[in-house]
């Protein structure tokens, strides 16, 4: 009974500090302690319903047990993470990306090409593309490159799509310009466009970071050397060892949030001039 | 107008011919190693035509050729019964219903979310950032999990797939609605505080109608991740029934023209639902002038 | 005094394909402007007084009829890098300061580092901009970034200066001052402009000779010489010779104006 009231009391306090914070003018420090202050209100709530309603562990583990299940678990967690996410996602991310970026730019020149393969482009990207794992395996082994291709894969045609946009992205008056420079194209594709088209990009590029992740995660499930964050996923949930599976979760988010938060930080240098980083 | 029809289909199907010319290349290349084992083993020398025509037409192609694909397609959706486990149809329908289900608890919490978000400070201050945060989870890698400790309270079946399909689709539409509920600018709000409009109608004068193009473009990706998540549901429980099942089936077994035919089975499924989307957003934009 | 022709249009011809049918955006224009003239152009909306300008420019292609630019056609004297366009906004590029756009010109012509940086500095000070180099567009105000696309327009030593309603966006005071520094700035430099407006006193104060167009089909309806002297101060606006001169460009307005409301 006291843990419900502690969670009910979390709850409350927590929403009410944050309305007042809310109330005052924003600025960095509002910013960031609002979501954190609800977040760790999240997790009050989440252990006093474990302990209060005497949840089995098999079922929902309290976050106490989880951090304990973490902090032992190190040395796997590290391995799991260095497979999948460096040697599987980092890779596949780095190749897909590139190639998508290189052959936006060449079918830009060609706009038959570009009319022809854009729309198919737009259909693949709504695809389940995860569905080509097993296929993948088949092809490329076991090991992390197939995850990896199923990464290339999956980020490709975002990544496509997104790039080809902004190269359009510039108006005519900007083109008109180049024009009367008597610009050459690949003068306007490095000085105008390719700028322009940076906002685009980067947007791909984010979008693509959780894809990535996702998909190296869920390749493991089609087969993996036994070592990997979907491999140790599956198999714990087989033995209900749920506390282990909560712990890679942490790790994916955390893994997730900064491979999002860096891109996002490059982000903010690159296109620092774009209406939407200057707030 | 034909030929303007034409300008914009002509080069997608160029686009598709060559690459089903470069599918049946690729077919040969990889399937080549396996027919010239079996030539080998059987003491036979394989002349190209030969060789060609058997790396189209193996049983267990490592890339099955697209006449391979088509005619398994054909055989487990038109020449079978709906209700017969094999067929192709049966299995579809499985995986469209708890697509369907999720999409529309997906949107209906992303609305929701989204008014509340534009609406409250609070919300916006604090939800938001976890809305955006709530997507570094690999939903889809803990599937399995989901599953299982629903299956152990008791909930089976569709809703399970469906709330995992839920939690992909609700993001996009969160995000496209919050953009579009705050697209109306400074202008139009305050023509609307002249009037002495009330929240409520603001939000059913204004701003839901202004979101309608950005609602519709995020349908499409919710829709499209919604059925990712239900074929990826799919997986986890040894499934038996739905297209992702298929998928798994098909890679225990070996069997890759049966893979190869549930995946373009659900690419064919997705491109349908974005499509009817589209043609819902050209008629109700076109409605209302927007488009 | 050899007055050279810069400009020589015969029986210019424009006509757009529409998605409501043809629009003839130009008929039978001819027209010839001199070195160091300040021609303005001025008409209501759709008369083509900037696809005009945009033929001049090779930004649009005639559908009868001649032009020769600098003696050449317009695309060799594009090529040849022959004229400074100033559009209606600035466009300047957000992700380049101030001096980055201004020697973008200077870049894609294959102008060494120094000259580029030489030239800024001589364009920014013609312009009073100087000191605002390392600033980006949006820290300066509508004019001043105006300014800048004028700057632009000069840093490459092109005779012919093509300006599309460049202070159309801006406030009445600023468009004054701005008025005033472009006259210096043709009388120091003696370039040949050619300067599309839609505002009576900027075309009579600013030009040596103003050309009234009139819409449906885009036409020439007066070519109006100006008496009025090369050194001009914003006062002579006032005087009854400069007010002789607007009446006529009203009434060749109006005489265009006949078939609309």
């Amino acid at each position: 009974m006291g843990w419900l009231a502690i969670g009910l009391l979390a709850w409350l306090g927590g929403w009410a500090i944050n309305i007042r914070l809310a109330a005052l003018p924003k600025s960095r420090l509002t910013g960031l302690a609002i979501p954190v202050i609800f977040g760790l209100s999240l997790v009050v709530i989440w252990e006093s319903m474990v302990r209060g309603f005497d949840v089995s562990p098999i079922l929902l583990p309290a976050p106490s047990a989880i951090s304990v299940k973490f902090v032992g678990s190190l040395g796997i967690l590290w391995q799991d993470f260095v497979q999948t996410v460096v040697k599987g996602a980092l890779s596949g991310y780095a190749i897909g990306c590139g190639s998508a970026f290189a052959l936006a730019i060449v079918i830009d020149r060609f706009p038959f090409l570009q009319r022809g393969l854009l729309p198919i482009g737009n259909f693949v990207a709504a695809l389940p593309i995860i569905g080509m794992a097993p296929i993948l395996v088949m092809w490329f082994g076991f090991d992390w490159q197939s995850k990896s291709a199923v990464v290339v894969v999956m980020v490709f045609f975002p990544m496509l799509v997104n790039t080809v946009e902004g190269l359009r992205a510039t108006n005519m008056m900007q083109r008109d310009l180049m024009r009367t420079y008597a610009a050459g194209y690949w003068q306007t594709l490095l000085k105008l466009r390719l700028p322009a088209a940076m906002p685009f990009v980067f947007n791909g590029l984010k979008v693509t970071t959780t894809l990535a992740l996702i998909g190296a995660i869920v390749a493991e499930f089609f087969g993996s050397p036994i070592k990997g964050m979907g491999f140790r996923i599956s198999t714990e949930v087989g033995r209900l060892a749920l506390d282990m599976v909560w712990a890679e979760i942490t790790v994916a988010a955390l893994a997730g949030s900064a491979f999002y938060g860096s891109v996002a930080m490059i982000e903010k240098k690159v296109t620092f001039w774009h209406p939407s980083q200057r707030g | 107008m034909i030929l303007r029809l034409w300008q914009r289909v002509a080069p997608v199907l160029s686009m598709v011919a060559a690459l089903i010319v470069l599918w049946y290349g690729a077919a040969i290349w990889l399937n080549t190693h396996w027919a010239e084992d079996k030539a080998q083993r059987a003491g036979v020398t394989l002349t190209t035509a030969a060789l060609i025509a058997d790396t189209w037409s193996q049983e267990k192609p490592k890339l099955p050729a697209p006449h391979q694909v088509a005619h398994e397609i054909w055989k487990t959706t038109a020449l079978k019964k709906i209700t017969s486990k094999r067929s192709l149809i049966h299995h579809s329908k499985i995986t469209l219903s708890s697509t369907l289900l999720g999409f529309a608890l997906g949107t209906v919490l992303g609305i929701t979310l989204a008014v509340g978000i534009v609406y409250n400070r609070t919300m916006d201050m604090s939800v938001m950032p976890w809305v955006i945060a709530s997507q570094t989870i690999p939903i889809l890698a803990v599937a399995p999990m989901i599953i299982v400790v629903l299956n152990a309270v008791g909930i089976s079946g569709l809703l399970p797939k469906a709330i995992i399909s839920m939690y992909l689709s609700f993001f996009p539409v969160v995000v496209g609605m919050v953009k579009g509920l705050r697209s109306p600018d400074h202008m139009q709000l305050d023509q609307m505080r002249t009037w002495n409009a009330g929240g409520g109608q603001t939000l059913w004068y204004l701003r839901l109608p202004a979101s309608m193009p950005y609602l519709f473009t995020s349908l499409k990706i919710a829709m499209a991740a919604s059925l990712v998540g239900a074929v990826v549901g799919e997986l986890p429980t040894g499934a038996v029934a739905g297209l992702g099942a298929r998928l798994l089936a098909g890679s225990y077994y070996g069997q890759t023209i049966q893979i190869w035919s549930a995946l373009i089975m659900a690419a064919m499924l997705a491109a349908l639902l974005v499509g009817l989307i589209g043609v819902l957003q050209r008629i109700t934009l076109k409605h209302m002038g927007m488009a | 005094m050899n007055t050279k022709t810069v400009i020589s249009a015969k029986d210019l011809s424009l006509t757009f394909q529409t998605n409501d049918g043809q629009v003839q955006a130009l008929k039978d224009v001819s027209l010839d402007i001199n070195q160091g003239d300040f021609v303005s152009f001025i008409g209501p909306s759709g008369c083509g007084k900037t696809t005009f300008l945009r033929v001049m420019a090779d930004l649009e292609t005639p559908t009868a009829g001649n032009i020769t630019v600098n003696g050449k056609t317009p695309e060799v004297a594009r090529r040849a890098r022959g004229y400074g366009y100033v559009f209606q906004a600035a466009g300047l590029y957000p992700w380049r300061t101030i001096g980055g756009n201004i020697s973008l010109p200077l870049e894609v012509m294959g102008y060494d580092k120094a000259t580029r940086a030489d030239r800024v500095r001589h364009v920014l000070d013609l312009v009073e901009l100087s000191g605002f180099e390392k600033k980006f567009p949006w820290q300066l105000s509508g004019g001043m970034q105006q300014r800048a696309s004028i700057a632009r327009a000069l840093a490459f030593d092109a005779d012919l200066l093509l300006m599309d309603e460049p202070f159309g966006a801006l406030d009445e005071i600023v468009r004054d001052h701005l008025n005033e520094q472009l006259l210096q700035l043709w009388m120091r430099t003696n370039k040949t402009i050619c300067f599309v407006t839609h505002s009576i006193p900027e075309a009579v104060y600013l030009s040596t000779k103003i050309v009234v167009m009139s819409p449906r089909p885009g036409r020439i309806t007066d070519v109006i010489d100006s008496p009025l002297p090369k050194e001009r101060p914003l006062e002579i606006r006032d005087s009854a010779q400069f007010i002789e001169i607007a009446h006529r460009v009203r009434a060749g307005l109006r005489a265009g104006h006949g078939d609309l409301a």
